[in-house]
């Protein structure tokens, strides 16, 4: 399927394991390679069941229940339901009848395009459309053939539907095929149905985890119990690399119910039978650490020591022309410095792992979005094979990046201690450690120039972005050629805006600091829009041009975020007379294969800024469910406007600031805006949807402030005052 | 100690300031009501006492002694109570981690205000963080679920 996005095309080849292309996973998990069976931690249940595997993505059991195993995790997206849409498409069987079950790490569930099991990029449904609906066409090829030979047919005498196979007369259901269809060769191409003659994909489908949801039945990672099992809460550092001096345990011993007191690499770690007792003798802890690098840092002075870095050149991402001449000789040039702090990802469900070590075999429950990288690192710290340990992924309480750990922090915390203390431990944190353990957001600075000529149209534009690799120092800092990550200035280096700017120039600086951090949803996107756009916005204003007229003079008419930006615009009814008081702005940016536009109603109150609605229209490309994708910009929008209005992670004297809701606020309730969402019909090529929602609402509400206040905020998060 | 939980008596021993929240996950293994935060910020340990919403996170389990509890597993036996029903039906979940705590608060507000306003739903349920920004969609099914009536208030 090709990319339409320049980076991410790049991106994705750089990190394409070769030769991996579209692989259909017939070998099944658990080595053996024989179909009928299903290895891993779905073998008892399978049998119990007398379920027949067809291939590695789906199982029939004998009442016709399709056991749909998703190999992306389950962290709100929807793939618990876009991804058995595609399989059962194809499968022919009966919706009511798909049940879902997150696959174990084996390498038949790794990422087409990234080589490893994981949940990232807003990738899982477009990167395992075609291979989910082969499996569910090859299965349905089977058990088709599987009623021919029952019958003595030809194959092609026989039709699929609604779960049962017929021909002529004669009728049998799936479930009583299954074992049979299972012993048959796998065809080896099937074609795929034409999207006109979709009967699933593409319509509102309700969510498959609803009911386990809306019960307290669902299972995350914080509710897994194993027998025998010890909480843990640990003690690390308040430096990030800090190191630690000494720690006593004599106090926290002494608290009923803590079991023992461990030292593992990352801190010390007070073991007990129940989350409270672990919390009150972590609480009983003596421990005294040294800073290390991170002492006397704060992110103040960060900010004024980037402010100066943009003013000198760094590594080009992109470039074209001569943009220092063309901006000499422009009729009227703007400069403009935008700043956006460390966030913290601040999932509901704080990070946690549970760990159980046997002789030979290790098995972790957690939620992750990162199966194969955690099983290697479990394996290396319990001395097996990564083969040796089952990964039992549970639903996730929001992942947002932060549980695609190259680090493997949390499960590394979990089989320490399960293989120092000999129990299963399940490793806890708290929301104060969650939110103050680092991986965040990164803090940047982008510094824009630009020249307009003298009709007010851009004819020179240089960025010079400011920030820390979120690549650097991981498995994946192979990525980085010439000085430049693209995760850093993606969204940037490939504004559509360069294409109809002559003279442009994008470059990096990537200082190195001990504060670690992470994709967080939207990645670069996440500072690179809201640079780009407020930018645009400002040399709107200063041409005296309508904001959406001067991006639609600069976007090519047949481009998707044109698309967007013509739906959002049309949606909020740009343009039209607003209430007293309140004022419009506008956003337009592409990422992960999608566009999105987001235009924003606010007023002030009490000096505060109010976000009435937001009109949001997308160009994904094919839609799988058009319910989850609107659910999707809804989600989106709010996690951007939480980071527009509230978010901020500072350091002071080497400490994170922050601690719990209180002081980290998320958007809530009576903050929420009226948000209308448009899917606008598009030909282009399948886009993601999880993270494309979120750059575009930070400057569209600055915009909207500038254009009620006449103030431009600069900074994140927006402050009046 | 005795506890009344979704109508059936449990003897715990444990310390009287143990927060009702792990009381019922760790001792009693009703994983349904979550830990969010631990400073009643985020709802996500939202239970009923004596039918009224409250943070179990703060709560002394010593304070809910002879009490009425009711968590997410007892608000209804089948699963099917107006505020799940209409949580179901117009798909509000994402991660779902935090709508234990949400689906309880609906259901305490639509207890004690049979036909809340917007702003009747912002008061009520301002003090439940969702990550994942359902917020639109809890509002609809509030009203939603407002709308199923019958004998007792029951569809």
């Amino acid at each position: 399927m090709s990319r339409p996005q320049p980076s991410r095309r790049d991106f994705l080849a750089r990190t394409t394991a070769a030769g991996t292309g579209l692989v259909i996973g017939f070998h099944l998990p658990g080595g053996s390679g024989s179909r009928g069976r299903v290895g891993g931690h779905g073998a008892a249940a399978a049998a119990a069941t007398r379920e027949a595997a067809l291939n590695a993505f789906l199982r029939i059991a004998p009442d016709d229940t399709v056991t749909v195993l998703i190999k992306h995790s389950e962290m709100g997206q929807g793939v618990s339901t876009s991804l058995p849409m595609a399989v059962a498409e194809e499968l022919e069987c009966d919706w009511r009848t798909v049940r879902f079950e997150h696959a174990p790490a084996d390498p038949a569930y790794a990422h087409t395009l990234f080589g490893s099991q994981m949940t990232g990029g807003s990738t899982s449904t477009w990167e395992s459309f075609d291979q989910l609906r082969t499996a569910g066409a090859t299965a349905r090829a089977m058990l088709v053939a599987a009623a021919a030979a029952r019958w003595g047919v030809a194959a092609a005498e026989c039709r699929a539907q609604d779960g049962v196979v017929a021909c002529g007369e004669r009728r049998a259901r799936f479930g009583e095929l299954a074992q049979e269809a299972a012993g048959l060769p796998v065809p080896a191409a099937v074609p795929l149905k034409d999207p006109k003659d979709w009967r699933l994909l593409g319509r509102a489908t309700h969510r498959l985890d609803s009911p386990a949801k809306i019960t307290g039945q669902a299972e995350f990672g914080m509710d897994v119990r194993r027998p025998g099992m010890l909480v843990a809460l640990v003690a690390r550092s308040p430096y990030f690399g800090g190191t630690l001096r000494r720690f006593r345990a004599d106090r926290a011993k002494a608290v009923p119910g803590v079991v023992d007191v461990i030292r593992i690499p990352s801190g010390v770690a007070v073991l007990a039978q129940d989350f409270w007792a672990a919390r009150l003798g972590r609480d009983a802890l003596e421990t005294e650490w040294d800073a290390g690098s991170v002492a006397g840092h704060s992110t103040a002075a960060q900010v004024e020591e980037y402010r100066k870095t943009a003013q000198t050149a760094g590594a080009v991402a992109a470039a074209l022309g001569d943009v220092d001449a063309a901006l000499a000789a422009s009729a009227q040039r703007l400069e403009a410095v935008y700043a956006v702090p460390y966030l913290a990802h601040a999932a509901m469900e704080p990070l946690n792992c549970t760990a159980e070590l046997r002789p030979g075999a290790c098995e972790i429950w957690t939620g992750t979005q990162f199966q194969t990288h955690d099983q290697a690192a479990a394996a290396a710290i319990a001395g097996l094979q990564p083969q040796q340990v089952t990964v039992h992924t549970t639903f996730l309480g929001g992942g947002f990046g932060r549980r695609a750990n190259p680090a493997s922090d949390f499960v590394s915390e979990a089989v320490h201690l399960a293989k120092a203390s000999g129990r299963p431990v399940k490793v806890i944190w708290t929301r104060e450690d969650d939110t103050q353990g680092g991986y965040y957001r990164p803090l940047w600075v982008s510094r824009l120039r630009a020249g307009l000529d003298a009709s007010g149209r851009p004819a020179a534009w240089a960025h010079t972005i400011v920030g820390q690799s979120i690549l650097a120092g991981t498995p994946f800092a192979a990525m980085i050629q010439g000085g430049i990550d693209a995760t850093s200035v993606e969204g940037a280096a490939d504004s559509p805006y360069l294409k109809s700017i002559p003279d442009h120039r994008v470059d990096l600086h990537s200082p190195e600091l001990p504060v670690p951090v992470l994709w967080w949803r939207s990645v670069g996107h996440s500072h690179t829009a809201f640079a780009v756009e407020s930018f645009v916005d400002e040399l709107a204003h200063a041409a005296g041009k309508d904001p959406v007229a001067l991006r639609r003079e600069l976007l090519p008419a047949d481009a998707r975020v044109r698309h967007a930006l013509d739906g959002a615009a049309e949606a909020f009814g740009w343009g039209r007379p607003l209430p007293p008081g309140h004022a419009a702005g506008i956003a337009v940016h592409e990422s992960f294969g999608s566009a999105v536009a987001q235009a924003a109603e606010v007023s002030l109150e009490n000096g505060r800024i109010r976000v009435h609605r937001v009109a949001c229209a997308i160009d994904c490309g094919p839609v799988v469910n058009p319910d989850g994708v609107e659910a999707q910009m809804q989600s989106g929008i709010v996690f951007g406007l939480a980071a527009a209005l509230h978010g901020e992670i500072t350091l002071r004297e080497g400490k994170v600031e922050q601690s719990n809701f209180h002081d980290y606020p998320l958007l809530r309730m009576f903050e929420m805006p009226r948000v209308e969402v448009r899917i606008v019909a598009s030909q282009q090529a399948m886009g993601g949807v999880g993270e494309p929602g979120t750059p575009p609402i930070a400057p569209a509400v600055a915009n909207a402030v500038f254009a009620l206040t006449g103030t431009r905020l600069r900074s994140l998060p927006l402050r009046l005052t | 100690m005795k506890l009344l939980v979704n109508g059936k008596e449990h003897e715990v021993t444990v310390p009287a300031d143990m927060p009702l929240l792990w009381v019922l996950r760790d001792v009693l293994g009703l994983t349904g009501t979550k830990y969010g935060c631990g400073m009643a910020q985020c709802g996500a340990c939202t239970v009923h006492l004596d039918g009224r919403a409250l943070r179990s996170c703060v709560l002394p389990v010593s304070a809910a002694a002879g009490r009425r509890i009711t968590t997410i597993e007892g608000l209804d036996p089948n699963g099917d109570h107006p505020v799940q029903r209409a949580w179901a039906e117009l798909d509000v979940v994402q991660c779902g981690y935090c709508q234990p705590g949400q689906i309880m608060a609906a259901a305490a507000l639509l207890s004690e205000t049979a036909r809340p306003s917007d702003a009747d739903i912002d008061a009520a349920l301002s003090a439940n963080l969702c990550r994942c920004g359902t917020y639109q969609r809890i509002r609809a099914a509030v009203h939603r679920a407002a709308g199923m009536t019958g004998p007792g208030g029951r569809p």
